[in-house]
């Protein structure tokens, strides 16, 4: 089943003469194990696309449907839950509580639904072994590197049965290498049967996706996927 | 570059016949610059004239092996210190297609940045893909290739994208389209 789809989505801020059209009828929909980056200059509505379809922020027009839910027709508190129980954010800035370890930021979205502290911290050790910080459970977020960070970022976000993990910039002030390995973390739980959309500015790093669509203004200008011949780019000057 | 000094650089391993040097280089750069036995014989026989490889004796197997001469070794050392021009380089045929399609009337120059946008997105991704998913020490050679060219299509969007941004700014000379304007105040001044 579809993990996200936009129909004509439509987002206005402000009424009147100062209106301001972020998003002109975007429709767009993302399979299990497909990983999408949205590109555009800045203002272009890439973040109003990711909050919309994060459940942050809500269509003036359009809707937004997350593993066949329709958003728009859910009240605050049961938005709250498809939040956090289907849907995974990991931002530049990461939001991990500086108060808490390592498996307690991971395992505070299950405990918060309801499950067992013992089983949610047992399920919170396996995410995290899952993106390699084994042994770093009891840590604290500032005894950790900035790489060390975004991987409980995204341990956090794919916990428990959420299948759309929502990127904005994730690689951020991290150095090449540390930056491709959290783009390979994405790219490998997308590939197990995770959604993905991965919010960017730096081609390289939208590369890693199966589609990518540039936004201009609002309005979806192109689409980029997959050479039909990649042998074309082995070609002598074909890689410009 | 050549390939002249691709082999001069295998040579240094040690003697190698042409069929051996195209697969070494081939596994260098990955299959990323695809030789011909004819372009290695041609350019074997170039550098034996220069004194710089050496044709062995002809082995059992029929082939013929080559080694690096003194001078072969100086003029590679000399190759590696040595930094590339970028005069050297081919004229960027994309940076020239952008100003004329500024300057032509009719054209959408929006329409062509984001064109090439795509294409060298959808190249970025093709690299991206060849990334072996774990890296081992043996693939490196190959691997800063395959790098090389992702920071180069990447630059080029970035490129792309500051294009984009001086257009919105830009607004055109009146007729800058359609006539020589400096040819008339030329006319006008003189």
């Amino acid at each position: 089943m579809t993990v996200l789809e936009l129909r004509d989505v439509h987002r206005v801020h402000g009424s009147g003469e100062t209106a301001v059209h972020a998003l002109r009828g975007i429709t767009l929909a993302v399979e299990p194990g497909e990983l999408v980056a949205v590109m555009g200059p800045s203002g272009s509505g890439k973040s109003t696309l990711l909050n919309l379809a994060g459940g942050l922020d809500r269509p003036s027009q359009g809707s937004v449907h997350v593993d066949g839910v329709d958003l728009s027709g859910l009240g605050r508190r049961a938005l709250a839950t498809v939040r956090r129980q289907r849907v995974g954010y990991v931002f530049q800035d990461l939001n991990l509580l500086a108060s808490l370890t390592a498996a307690e930021n991971v395992a505070l979205p299950l405990e918060l639904d309801g499950v067992a502290a013992r089983k949610a911290r047992a399920l919170a050790a396996s995410a995290l072994s899952e993106v390699d910080l084994d042994g770093y459970a009891s840590r604290f977020p500032d005894e950790m590197s900035g790489g060390q960070q975004q991987r409980v970022a995204i341990a956090r976000a794919l916990i428990g049965k959420r299948r759309l993990i929502l990127a904005d910039e994730p690689t951020g002030a991290l150095d090449s290498q540390t930056g491709e390995a959290v783009l390979r973390l994405i790219r490998s739980k997308v590939d197990d049967g995770a959604a993905g959309v991965l919010v960017t500015h730096d081609a390289r790093h939208a590369a890693w996706a199966d589609r990518v669509v540039f936004l201009r203004d609002g309005v979806v200008v192109d689409t980029a996927g997959p050479l039909d011949q990649p042998d074309e780019l082995l070609a002598p000057g074909g890689a410009r | 570059m050549s390939v002249r000094y691709g082999l001069l650089a295998l040579l240094e391993r040690g003697p190698m016949h042409g069929y051996q040097l195209r697969a070494a280089f081939e596994e260098s750069t990955g299959g990323t610059w695809p030789l011909n036995i004819g372009q290695v014989y041609t350019t074997l026989s170039r550098l034996e004239r220069d004194e710089l490889v050496h044709a062995m004796p002809d082995g059992d197997d029929g082939h013929r092996d080559y080694e690096i001469t003194d001078a072969g070794r100086a003029e590679l050392a000399q190759w590696f210190a040595t930094p590339v021009g970028r005069a050297d380089r081919p004229r960027d045929e994309l940076a020239i297609k952008l100003a004329l399609a500024l300057t032509t009337p009719g054209v959408d120059i929006q329409a062509v940045v984001q064109t090439q946008r795509t294409a060298t997105v959808r190249s970025l991704q093709e690299l991206t893909r060849l990334k072996p998913a774990d890296a081992r020490p043996d693939d490196l050679p190959w691997r800063l290739v395959l790098d090389a060219m992702i920071f180069q299509a990447e630059a080029e969007v970035r490129w792309l994208d500051h294009c984009e941004a001086s257009l919105v700014r830009y607004t055109p000379p009146p007729d800058a389209a359609t006539q020589p304007a400096t040819e008339s105040s030329w006319e006008v001044s003189r």
